[in-house]
């Protein structure tokens, strides 16, 4: 088995927010704590989580844009976070982003030929005439004819304008791509257009994919192995089968029946749980979905549960099990 | 000009829920707009009419549409920041209807809010009537919405894709609530939506429309099985099922651009079982089946497939 | 049934209004503009008379040739030296086109990097950088000039860059706070993100961003520097003499204001007026062309 492509052990992420008046006071975000996981090649791995839950910061630290509090994020087995110079550019070229919202992701005075080739204008020096030939042929691969290079991005539909930022994000030799709520903005009939789209480059490409969304019916569609986050914790993972054939963790059962149905008969889901998130400044002790569980024990307001392996390869962390 | 909306038809009873389906440019918002008279400067009912408990809307003075909205059919829109003033507190937003179409004061409106508050589940309404909007998480927003909304005790409430920005676990909430609150009043309910998942949970018939027209409408069951126009049966095709690994069927390009429609049927340039005649020829609305009826030559022909 | 009809859904109408006026408008600024380019290019060969010396056969406050006393030798009238004013408008042109211009030029270059500066590297730099804007901002911008001009001497290069030096500090200000937008759009976010220098992200994706604003920035501005041109000249620490300029001889003209003698100070009070509404007008049409948004509808 290849070694994984990313691998994150312990990531954490704490903000200090309010008043940082000589460096005392000032409350601190848990954003992220002391999360695991890895992706291997040619695999999507889906982050699935509601506001709060980290997934938003936690590509943020895979993306260098933000650094890590503690904790390491492996690529290739190195820690990015020593990686410089040479190095890092290496990491950039090989890890891209595509963002949820199509019409700010790509640059308005820009047209889509230097859109696209500015990856490789930064990473190499191929001359004009080879930047052309990747540019086009990555625009066939998104499923784009390559005469709309010379257009500006304001004359393309939502879904042409995410088949952009896909093709500027795999024109460089890209292993990984994370893709933050990629088909959020888009109409229905064009959410299935971009999936297919993704699914097929990973079959021809072998690049792996961080698919980060809030559907679980689109995520649990796309991707392997899916990871259930609560407050900056993961709470589940496990191979897509399993975890929808099973799911374990009363948060991620709770995901589950708040899912809509597919149609009018299908049998009516529990009752949607109680209460909102609470707010990332006062984290409930012990296990952080206590509050809210309606299988909360005793023992979860006090001890936060460890991660326990569960069927499908994955982990669940839930003092039931 | 621009048709936003063309020849549509549907009925609702009392009680009953309405999914308008549809993508963006469909015509969904504007033909609710159209309903309560909110039109934006610069579009126009042209024709037909809107029938709301024996009388024609359209012939009304804004004068007179002002005494309805709010009172006898109220909107809950997508936004719940951009529905709510940030200057006012909660109490006076949610007591404005009562207010004014009904004429509480004092303890009685104090007690009317109260009553509304708790109606759409919201903790402690006397302290949180207090509050301002900024002081609520999004979830309690749209519900605060939906008490203002139900306010004036309307027969008829439009939502307009008021989950969009919830999270999953509160727009179940959300809607679970909305069914109750259904069930308990008998309010009748038009639920403006792109997710089909919203409609077969919620939903008594469904409208599907595109391009500004109705394409087909059904009672929800015979919708989700018995799609009778290709659009539908794309759209059901389109979204993912949970715990399914079946490749998605894509209908190819986007939807159109209401300034420029296609010649005959707005949808024959995506459309996998487009006939010649589909090019020249917009189909007219046939009947279908019981309380059914789709707007496409393949349905009109007699050759429409489940 | 109901049926609905609506404007053109392709732009909000107001922006379409616009759009289209915009499109039509540049004929009447472009060809001013361009007449007035012309004559200050050709000065020489255009004025009938020599602006700085009397005119032969004239007499002194000669009115306009179409007035009693007029005649056609002075076609605009003659000032209290006996020069002719049309030559002297002629040759004005060259100073308030091109110190407005130029000036903009200067003060545009200078607040566009200082505001795209302080609102991507943020931090310190930012911090000083604002500070001497409102520094800057605080003194009274002609008094300055006027403090600068008598510093420095007055010569038509030096007028400009005081000008350049005076006005600057909008420029920075406006652009700043478009940059620090700009800087969380998630292009520049992605361009970072591909390991884009910040010298490249300010290049390739700031500064043609901020164009637009800088444009619109630049027309207002340029009536400003004429007019503060102008002003100087009517103080008299503007462009030096013998060079014409229509400010100076707006001063010039002062005395004779009540006395009646109306044609030396409405021409170049006149022409004054024209160059700065075509430099806006143009300046409108300019940002509207620039924008590949609303340059097809």
């Amino acid at each position: 088995m290849a070694s994984p492509v990313l691998e994150v052990r312990g990531l954490t992420k704490h903000f200090v927010v309010g008043s940082r008046l000589l460096g005392a006071g000032g409350a601190l975000v848990k954003a992220v704590d002391g999360v695991d996981f890895a992706i291997n090649q040619g695999e999507t791995l889906g982050l699935i989580g509601e506001s709060g839950c980290g997934k938003t910061t936690t590509s943020k630290l895979i993306l260098l844009q933000e650094t890590p509090t503690a904790g390491t994020i492996a690529f290739d087995g190195r820690d990015i976070a020593t990686l410089a110079g040479g190095e890092l550019m290496t990491y950039r070229r090989a890890v891209q982003v595509v963002f949820q919202d199509p019409f700010s992701s790509l640059s308005p005075r820009m047209r889509v030929r230097d859109i696209i080739a500015e990856p490789l204008e930064i990473h190499t020096r191929l001359r004009p005439a080879a930047v052309r030939e990747r540019v086009d042929a990555v625009l066939q691969l998104v499923g784009l004819a390559p005469d709309v290079a010379s257009l500006f991005p304001h004359e393309f539909s939502g879904g042409q304008r995410q088949r952009i930022a896909i093709a500027r994000a795999l024109v460089t030799e890209t292993r990984l791509i994370v893709l933050d709520e990629p088909v959020s903005a888009l109409d229905v009939s064009v959410r299935a257009q971009i999936i297919n789209q993704l699914e097929h480059l990973q079959r021809t490409l072998g690049v792996s994919y961080l698919f980060i969304g809030h559907d679980l019916a689109t995520v649990a569609h796309i991707s392997h192995r899916i990871a259930v986050m609560y407050l900056g914790k993961i709470v589940e993972t496990a191979e897509s089968d399993a975890l929808c054939a099973r799911p374990m963790h009363p948060y991620t059962r709770a995901l589950f029946a708040a899912a809509l149905p597919s149609h009018p008969d299908d049998p009516p889901a529990e009752r949607a749980i109680a209460g909102e998130v609470p707010s990332a400044l006062s984290l409930p002790s012990g296990c952080r979905f206590h509050p809210r569980c309606p299988l909360a024990m005793p023992v979860c307001s006090e001890v936060a549960p460890p991660l326990r392996l569960r069927d499908g390869g994955g982990e669940v962390a839930c003092h039931l099990y | 000009m621009v048709k936003a909306v063309d020849h549509v038809s549907f009925s609702l009873g009392e009680g009953e829920t309405l999914g308008l389906v549809g993508e963006s440019g469909s015509g969904k918002t504007t033909t609710c707009l159209s309903i309560v008279g909110l039109l934006p400067r610069g579009a126009r009912i042209v024709g037909g009419r809107v029938t709301f408990e024996g009388e024609d809307l359209t012939r009304k003075s804004q004068r007179e549409l002002r005494r309805i909205r709010g009172r006898r059919i109220a909107v809950i829109l997508q936004d719940p920041m951009a529905s709510l003033n940030p200057l006012f507190t909660i109490f006076r937003q949610v007591a404005e209807p009562a207010f004014f179409h009904q004429q509480l004061r004092g303890r009685t409106l104090r007690a009317r809010v109260q009553h509304l508050l708790r109606a759409v589940r919201i903790p402690s309404p006397e302290w949180r009537m207090r509050d301002y909007p900024h002081q609520m998480s999004g979830g309690m927003r749209q519900r605060i919405v939906g008490a203002i909304a139900l306010a004036g005790g309307p027969r008829l409430v439009i939502a307009d894709e008021p989950t969009t920005n919830l999270d999953v676990t509160i727009q179940a909430q959300y809607l679970d609530l909305l069914k109750d609150i259904q069930r308990d009043t008998g309010v009748a309910l038009i639920f403006v939506t792109h997710n089909l998942g919203i409609v077969a949970k919620m939903c008594d018939r469904v409208a599907v429309m595109y391009a500004g027209a109705i394409v087909e409408q059904a009672p929800v069951r015979e919708l989700f099985n018995t799609p009778r126009h290709p659009y539908t049966r794309a759209l059901l095709g389109a979204v993912p099922k949970l715990g399914s690994k079946e490749p998605l069927y894509a209908i190819a390009g986007q939807p159109p651009n209401l300034a420029s429609l296609p010649a005959g049927c707005s949808f024959h340039p995506r459309c996998p079982e487009a006939l010649p005649r589909c090019a020249t020829e917009a189909p007219d609305e046939v009947h279908a089946g019981p309380g059914s009826a789709a707007r496409c030559w393949l349905v009109s022909n007699g050759v429409a497939r489940s | 049934m109901a049926t609905i009809a609506g404007d053109r859904p392709r732009a909000h109408g107001a922006a379409q209004r616009r759009a289209r006026r915009g499109q039509a408008a540049p004929l009447v600024p472009a060809i001013l503009l361009g007449g007035l380019a012309f004559v200050a290019l050709f000065a020489d060969l255009i004025a009938p008379h020599d602006p700085t010396l009397p005119v032969q056969g004239a007499t002194m406050f000669a009115p306009p040739f179409w007035m009693e006393g007029g005649s056609t030798l002075a076609p605009l009238g003659t000032d209290f030296q006996g020069r002719d004013i049309l030559s002297r408008l002629i040759h004005g042109a060259r100073v308030s086109l091109i110190v407005g211009l130029m000036g903009t030029l200067v003060a545009g270059a200078i607040g566009t990097a200082m505001g795209i500066v302080s609102g991507y590297v943020g931090g310190w730099v930012d911090q000083i950088i604002m500070r001497v804007t409102d520094a800057w901002l605080a003194l009274p911008a002609l008094v300055f000039a006027i403090f600068l001009a008598a510093m420095v001497g007055p010569s038509m290069w030096n007028i400009i860059v005081i000008l350049g030096a005076v006005y600057w500090t909008r420029y920075a200000r406006v652009i700043r706070g478009e940059v620090l937008t700009l800087r969380e759009r998630e292009f520049v976010k992605l361009a970072e993100i591909a390991g884009a220098s910040k010298l490249r992200v300010i290049k390739k994706h700031i500064l043609p961003n901020v164009m637009n604003t800088a444009t619109v920035l630049a027309s207002l501005t340029v009536g400003v520097v004429i007019i503060a041109e102008a002003s100087l000249s009517f103080l008299g620490v503007g462009v030096p003499p013998p060079q014409p300029a229509w400010g100076l001889m707006l001063s010039e003209a002062r005395p004779t204001l009540m006395a009646g003698q109306w044609w030396l100070t409405v021409f170049p009070g006149a022409c004054i007026l024209l160059i700065v509404l075509a430099t806006q007008l143009f300046g409108d049409w300019l940002r509207v062309r620039l924008d590949p948004q609303t340059r097809n509808l």
